[in-house]
Parts: C-alpha cells; structure tokens; sequence
C-alpha cells in the first residue's frame, strides 16, 4: 500500500516539475499573452467586479472599500419605480420587434438570393446590401434625418408631392418604433444573410435534384429541403438573438432619443447612461446594468436547454 | 441552381429578380442621394427636391464646412485614433491569439474561457466608465482606443486562423534555434496576411467609426471626432458655428452642408470596402461557427 503511494508522489512530482519545464520553456509565450490578458483583467473583469457598487451606495471618493453597503436597495427601487416599469417595457417592445420583424429578413433573402443564378447580380446585390453595416449607427441615423426631416426631407416632399400631410417622423413619438425597426433592418439585413447563405451552400446538390424528379416546384424545394437543411443555423442565430434580448444598441437609440419621444424612446441602457453618468447615480444605474446582464445570460442558457430538448445542437 | 423552364418557374425567376433589385435599390439610394445633394447648389436644391443626380454641381457645401478647423480637427483626431488604435489592437490581437493557438501552452483553455465568458456577460456602462476615470484616462485620446482595444471577436477569428498553420513549420524553425517571437513574426505572421489585413479593416472600421467611448470620455469638444461633430450637425442641428465669421457670405441651405458632412465622415469607409468586401465574408464565417 505504502509502496504504491510513494509510487504514485513520484509520479505526481514527475508531472509537475514536467509542467514546470513546459511553462518555463514557453516562458516567451506568455509574455506574448500578457498584454492582452491583461486587457481583458483591466478592462473586463475589473468592471465585473465593479459591480459590487450595485450594493452599496457609492460615493467615487470613498471608493468601494469605503463605501456603504445597502443590500438590495437599489433593486428594490427598481422594482418600484414607475419609470423604470416604463424603460423595460420600452425595451422588451423593441427587442420583440426585432424578432418579428428583423430576424426573419436575412432568412427570406438569403433564400431569395439563392434562386439567383447570375453570379454577377449576385455579387454586386450582396456587394450593395453588406455595405450600411459598415457605417456606424451616427451615420445611418444622420442619413435618415437629412431624408425624412420636415424641411427639405426628400420623404416629405414625396409625401407633399402626392398631396399628403407631411409627417414629423423625427419628433413624433408614434414615428419612433417604425423608424428605428426600418434601419435596423436597413443597416443589418444584407449582412445577417452571410450566414445563411454559407450553410445554403453546404446542402448536398443532389437533394435538389431527386426534388425535381418527384416534381417539385422551386417553392416546394424551399420549404421541404432549404429551410429544414438550415434548421440549426435559425436556432443558433435564434438563441444568441434572445441572449441579447436587452442589447439594442446604446448608440443606436441614443441618436434617435429626443424630448419628444422619451416616453417610447427610453430603453435601459440609455436609463443606465442618464441616471449613471449624467445625474451621477452610479450605483442605482450600476444595478440596473447588472440586472440586464443577467437577465440576458439567464436567457441565453435557458433557450440552450431548450434547443437542446428539442434535438439541436446549441451554442454550446 | 439548375434552370428550371417551366411557367411557374419562370415566373418565379422574374419576380424574385425584380423585388431584389429594388431591395438593393432601397439600400442604395439613400447614399446616392446624400451624395448628390452634397454636390448641389442651393438654387438647385431649393427648386427640384427630388435630387439623384444633379445637373448644377457645386463644392460649395464643402468650402463652406472646410472654412474653419472644426472639421479638420475631428477629422485628424478620427485619423490619428484610427492609425493609432489599429496598430495596438492588431499587435496585442496577434500576440494574444498566437499564445492560444499554441496547444503546448498550459492555461490556455482558462484564458480562453475568460475571454468567451466576457462575450456572454459584462460589468456594463457604468463600472467600466469608474475604471476608464479611475485609470485617469477621462479627455485623453488613450480612452478612445484602449478600453476597446481587444475584440473577443477578432482574436477568436485570429487564433482559428493561426491554428490552422501546419505544425510543423514552426516546429522546424524552432529546431533552426528560432524564438517564439521569431516564429511569429517571420513565419506565422507572414503566412496569415489575409486573416490579419480582413482584421485590421475591422478594426479601422470600428475605430472611424467610434462614437460611444467618445461621449462617455470626452467632455472637452475640441477633441471630439468626426462621429461626435456630425451628430452634433445633423442629429441636434448644431455646432458648425461658422456663420459669425462668414456674414459676408451666403450660406448654402443647410441640407446640403448636413450631406457633405455626411459625406466626409463616411469617404474613409467607402474607400476601404472594397478591400474589405473580398475578405469578410470568411472571416465572419470562422468567427460565428464555432469549430
């Protein structure tokens, strides 16, 4: 017995000064992995820890040592805020908007772009639709303002020209969700096609063509060998969709935010940024940025279990 | 595709051709506009509204935002961060993702999950604005680039690429008495051109395209870039205090200045797209499907 254990520390202190030959060998290679773990401990982590300021109240020159330890305070306040009711509301409208009216666009063109046989129309439509997903949120909304403003606006003077009303789309808060979804799928449609367009390009060729032996149309080929062939694809994208279920875009909406329209317009992370930075309630904003990423992780790991259940493959 | 001749067929063809091309139409035509209506005289801006191409072009607009610093100034700060911003992320991306992709390397998968793990959950706006001020980083040009300066993203597309290098090319240098960071930089570095010249475009993009670490950090408008000034033209309609010192000129309406600022603050994109468009697709492909 005792023989065997001595066996098994010399083979336990082979190991490791094994891996102390290995590490110090590769000595080099962590200095190369040290700038950008550090990034991630200083810029990510950090923050994470950060969070603690959500039980507490706060005060920057007191620091997190120093400050005063609340418990759920700031949670239960959120709870109860009639404005903040509002914010999650606005938020979760939004976010279903999205899943209504964005997700499926890429879907729908990737199948169409599929029936193209052009490779030149091909190209050049996927050249121009990938192209306002390089523009930054500024410029998308920039753009909008200068097309659909009440003065000069080429959109209102179609509408004017067509003996019409013009529409204060900028202002008016009833304008908000439709101008916001339409450039959402303006700027991200084209590219959330790539995607799909790979896995498209995967299915087996000869499925098409056993299809038409029995006869069946383009559209038949679609729905019976397209769409089930990029089933997973759907429920992956699906998945990391809901996990961002309360990220729609700081900027975005930030741009779009006016006096006007904060009753629609006002979404959490833009309540995170007013309350926080602006009115220097950092630890009520705080909290409120920790209940989203939670809810969002929760999401996540929960649609996975699901997707699972039901015989895909999920994230992970 | 194989073709398919019957009517329905065609038909189907046709219409899936038509609603396409204006899709892409739609996509297109706001550009083409803004453009246009960047390069027209006020006269014709005022008396025809629908402009797509314009018969009276002019630069006017552009002399009028050119006239005083402001927009200089944004435009060598977007720059100045852009070049800057670059060459930092892609050098602590390449050197980070080379450390992981080497599989003799201990620790590597904790790192690893650490960096998937910030993908999935984060301090938010506000502690990691209290990091930035407490790093005394508030109004410097450092906070527009650093706290952003690895995307997890971009270093998991690298490491991918990196790993597929065969093995033993660097095992062969390495018994040539060549360092690691020798075999970086003159083996794998050189044979990943295309993964390193599709990240540095996207890294470019989002670093000409920074807007909220500038409103976060910056409180000082002299050192806004060009995203901040052309909300502050278009989206509030303000800034742009030039009309003082041109009273002696007319200003053109101020549509078409809104569009060249526009325009100005897009050109570096559209420059680089092309590049850009033969690349992305496969990268953004090895970054979603994970191997």
């Amino acid at each position: 017995m005792q023989e065997v254990n001595a066996a098994q520390r010399v083979v336990a202190r082979k190991q490791s000064s094994e891996m102390g030959r290995r590490i110090w060998k590769n000595k080099w290679i962590y200095v190369m992995l040290l700038p950008g773990v550090l990034y991630f401990l200083v810029f990510k982590y950090i923050p994470m820890y950060g969070l603690i300021i959500s039980f507490q109240n706060y005060k920057p020159f007191k620091g997190i040592s120093g400050s005063e330890w609340v418990g759920f305070e700031h949670f239960q306040r959120l709870f109860t805020e009639p404005d903040f009711l509002n914010i999650l509301s606005n938020t979760l409208i939004l976010f279903g908007m999205n899943l209504l009216f964005y997700f499926p666009v890429p879907i729908l063109l990737a199948l169409m772009l599929n029936e193209v046989k052009g490779d030149l129309f091909k190209k050049t439509f996927q050249t121009i639709v990938y192209l306002p997903h390089f523009m930054s949120w500024v410029i998308i909304v920039s753009i909008s303002f200068v097309m659909l403003t009440m003065d000069g606006g080429i959109i209102n003077d179609i509408i004017e020209y067509f003996g019409f009303e013009k529409i204060n789309f900028l202002l008016a808060p009833e304008w908000f969700r439709p101008t916001y979804i339409l450039q959402v799928i303006w700027r991200e449609a084209g590219w959330g096609t790539i995607i799909y367009l790979a896995a498209i390009a995967s299915i087996d060729p000869g499925l098409y063509e056993a299809a038409r032996m029995d006869g069946a149309g383009r559209i038949r080929q679609m729905w019976h060998i397209t769409l089930p062939a990029i089933r997973s694809v759907i429920i992956v994208l699906l998945i990391l969709k809901i996990g961002d279920v309360l990220e729609l875009g700081f900027e975005h909406v930030y741009l779009l935010l006016n006096s006007m329209n904060r009753n629609v317009a006002e979404i959490i992370d833009t309540y995170v940024y007013t309350a926080g930075l602006k009115q220097g309630q950092f630890s009520y904003s705080a909290a409120i940025g920790l209940f989203k990423s939670f809810i969002g992780l929760a999401l996540v790991m929960i649609v996975n279990r699901i997707a699972k259940k039901m015989g895909e493959e999920g994230v992970y | 595709m194989v073709e398919d001749k019957t009517l329905g067929g065609r038909m189907f063809g046709i219409i899936n051709y038509l609603l396409l091309t204006i899709i892409g139409l739609i996509t297109l035509i706001p550009f083409v506009h803004v453009v246009a209506g960047s390069f027209t005289t006020s006269a014709e801006m005022a008396a025809k509204k629908f402009v797509i191409i314009p018969t009276d072009w002019s630069i006017e607009a552009y002399r009028f935002i050119f006239s005083t610093n402001t927009i200089f100034k944004a435009m060598g700060v977007s720059i100045g961060t852009t070049l800057m911003g670059t060459i930092i992320s892609m050098f602590i991306t390449a050197l980070m993702a080379y450390g992981l992709s080497r599989k003799d390397v201990d620790g590597r998968k904790v790192i690893m999950f650490l960096v998937v793990f910030t993908m999935l959950f984060h301090g938010g706006l506000v502690p990691t604005f209290l990091v930035v001020k407490e790093l005394g980083m508030i109004d410097t040009y450092a906070s527009l680039i650093l706290p952003t300066a690895i995307s997890a993203f971009n270093l998991i597309i690298l490491k991918n690429f990196f790993q597929n290098i065969p093995e033993g090319l660097e095992e062969s240098a390495k018994i040539d008495g060549c360092s690691d960071f020798g075999i970086l930089f003159r083996i794998v570095l050189p044979l990943s051109m295309p993964a390193i010249a599709t990240i540095s475009l996207f890294y470019a993009v989002t670093y000409w395209n920074t807007y909220l670490s500038a409103i976060l950090y910056l409180n000082e408008s002299a050192k806004w870039p060009i995203q901040v000034l052309l909300r502050q033209i278009v989206v509030l309609a303000s800034g742009m205090d030039v009309s003082a010192d041109l009273d002696s000129v007319t200003p053109p309406p101020a549509q078409s200045i809104k569009m060249a600022v526009i325009v100005v603050a897009t050109l570096p994109i559209l420059c680089v797209y092309p590049f850009l468009q033969k690349h992305f697709a496969k990268g953004a492909m090895i970054g979603s499907i994970k191997g």
